[in-house]
């Protein structure tokens, strides 16, 4: 499957495409099959999202997993600070990561 | 210190409001990110992993307690309570919303800081020896050499642009603490017959391909400094190239026409130069040498009490000569065991902060090192000292150890990165972090580096670590015999990657064929480059 990210442009916030709009949660983060480089456009242009990319991800029974330990850990946060993730209360949820 | 004239004052006060009228412009729509980018860039402002990134400069790695004091403000309220000291004597945040980078800037103008010179490919902030004005081994102050490189590089009309970013370091010790042949230009202040003068060494750097700068000219009279940098720039931005990012360095071009090609040209330019008349009146270094006369020492001379074993282990390992009788260099070590290299909180800082004014004539220093050093503590008041970073967890006494690790913020904030530097640095400490074994293992300087870029100085370590990415896995090149200091060398790669557990038992077999071979007095290094690759080769890869 195919993801569209990007980051808040006043945030700088990692952001993913749900279909109708911008969620910092990967779970939400819809299949945009060959549609990407035209959502990609019309929401730059739109100004909703800055600096936007496609990515490749594997569906799982938890939601989309980014195919690149770097999208993972932007998915997630940073790796050596559980409490700023956006998972704090859960200390495994960087296994997701690796 | 130095401080701010009226003049700096307005260009920097002048510099955050036209920020903040390219930030209201491209919130408003009113430039796309292409536009944005580069303006933005030189403001400090990156677009990293999880949010902006700002780079504050802290020029030459020397600022006051109320400069340290906004620091932790600036983490307190606009960031997640740290900040992240870099291998460019520089702080980093992490999590800076774009909204509020133009108030983050009016507030560091306040205290005489600013972001400018921390990105693009303009003359970066000039760094120095963090030891300057206090080391027993300095020929003279490198600080207002720094800070007139300074004034002369800042919005500089002709190096704005340059083919790459260009960085420069000042020392006048021949012991060098702030790996100035990796430079592009490294300046080593020097007397020749009584006369100030600096050798002058260009086109060395880290990054893809790491060079150790050759020496262009032996002797440039303190008179001539400027006109020579001068000439240096413009021939390297007549001749550095522009057409391929990866060969743009001032270091590339001295590799492609050689150093004696780029030595004759730079000889001619500054023939020319010279009569422009950009080396600064006397009165103007004067009157910027008077900001950096020594402080008023008046302790006595007195040993601090060693019956606190703690206390002992630290003074001995942290805690260096000063030139002043009766004073001390206190460093801090910003490399708790497991922690992050560089990290501070801003409590942390505040407390570093509270220490300079109390007990350090008001004055901090940034290693390149990522640590923070208290450059004129009276001997008495060591003890004190040690306590109040005790307290604060500031008090690891492994200045230069194994575990004093520099590290590149890595994959888990570097948008540039291939894999992670910090959870390597964090079990590398980890596995020694028992005193003894690191006392014994003496001076190593391990630094890992989480892509080819070198931000975490790989190349100049006793031990290196390069993450690279290995089909979309995280794999980890070792090299050794590598060295940012005097005895500077490129550390070579001694074969096969590993994984991430891989290359902490590898490091841990090289210290123990280096225990086995190692003669007198040598350091990790000093083994290597007796005995070369081969014993520790076999050892890792059997």
């Amino acid at each position: 499957m195919k993801l569209l990210t990007g980051n808040d442009l006043g945030s700088g916030a990692v952001t993913w495409w749900t279909g109708n709009g911008w969620s910092i949660h990967v779970e939400d983060a819809a299949d945009v099959g060959e549609h990407g480089e035209a959502i990609l456009h019309a929401e730059e242009g739109a100004r909703r999202v800055n600096a936007p990319y496609i990515i490749d991800a594997l569906p799982t029974e938890n939601g989309p997993r980014p195919a690149h330990i770097k999208d993972r850990i932007r998915a997630l946060g940073p790796t050596v600070r559980t409490d700023l993730t956006l998972k704090p209360a859960d200390p495994a949820a960087g296994d997701w990561i690796i | 210190m130095y401080k701010y004239d009226n003049y700096d004052q307005a260009m920097v006060n002048a510099r955050v409001a036209e920020f903040r009228d390219q930030i209201n412009r491209r919130i408003a729509g009113e430039m796309t990110e292409d536009q944005f980018k580069p303006l933005r860039l030189m403001n400090g402002l990156y677009l990293q992993l999880h949010a902006y990134m700002l780079r504050v400069a802290i020029p030459y790695g020397t600022l006051d307690s109320r400069q340290m004091r906004m620091l932790a403000h600036i983490a307190r309220k606009y960031d997640r309570d740290y900040g992240h000291f870099t291998t460019r004597q520089n702080i980093q945040y992490n999590w800076i919303k774009l909204e509020d980078c133009a108030d983050i800037l009016e507030e560091l103008a306040t205290v005489e800081m600013h972001a400018i010179q921390t990105s693009g490919n303009c003359i970066r902030n000039i760094s120095s020896d963090q030891y300057a004005g206090a080391a027993a081994d300095e020929v003279t102050d490198p600080r207002p050499w720094a800070e007139l490189l300074r004034q002369w590089s800042t919005f500089h009309p002709e190096f704005s642009y340059l083919p790459r970013k260009f960085k420069i370091a000042v020392i006048a010790s021949s012991e060098d603490r702030a790996a100035m042949r990796l430079h592009d230009i490294g300046l080593e202040l020097v007397r020749k017959d009584g006369e100030l003068g600096a050798r002058v060494f260009v086109g060395g750097g880290m990054g893809r391909t790491p060079m150790i700068a050759p020496e262009i000219n032996p002797f440039v009279k303190a008179d001539d400094l400027l006109s020579y940098l001068e000439a240096c720039l413009r021939v390297y931005n007549r001749y550095g190239r522009r057409d391929n990012m990866y060969k743009a360095r001032i270091k590339i071009l001295i590799h492609e026409i050689g150093a004696d090609a780029y030595r004759r040209q730079v000889a001619e330019e500054f023939a020319h130069v010279k009569t422009l008349g950009i080396d600064p009146p006397l009165a103007e270094l004067e009157r910027i040498s008077a900001f950096f006369t020594p402080p008023a020492y008046d302790a006595a001379n007195v040993e601090p009490d060693r019956k606190d074993p703690d206390f002992a282990l630290w003074l001995d390992q942290n805690v260096k000569p000063h030139k002043q009788a009766g004073y001390a260099i206190v460093n801090i070590s910003l490399k708790p065991i497991g922690g992050i290299p560089g990290d501070a909180t801003s409590k942390q800082i505040d407390v570093m902060a509270d220490l300079a004014e109390k007990y350090s004539f008001d004055e901090l220093r940034v290693t390149h090192a990522q640590n923070i050093v208290l450059p004129y503590v009276a001997k008495r008041d060591l003890y004190a000292v040690w306590q109040a970073l005790r307290d604060a967890k500031l008090a690891d006494a492994n200045l230069d150890l194994i575990s004093d690790i520099i590290a590149c913020p890595g994959l888990d904030y570097c948008s540039l990165a291939n894999a992670r530097s910090i959870p390597v640095a964090q079990k590398i400490a980890t596995r020694f972090a028992d005193m003894d074994r690191q006392r014994d293992l003496g001076e190593l300087k391990l630094k890992i580096s989480g892509c080819i870029n070198a931000c975490g100085h790989h190349h100049a370590g006793h031990i290196g670590i390069l993450g690279v990415d290995k089909k979309g896995v995280e794999n980890y090149q070792l090299t050794f015999g590598g060295s940012g200091a005097e005895d500077v060398s490129i550390g070579k790669i001694i074969g096969p990657g590993f994984d991430e557990d891989g290359v902490v038992d590898a490091v841990e077999k090289a210290t123990e064929v280096y225990k086995a071979l190692r003669e007198g007095d040598e350091r990790f290094v000093d083994t290597y480059r007796r005995v070369g690759l081969e014993p520790f080769k076999e050892a890792i890869y059997g």
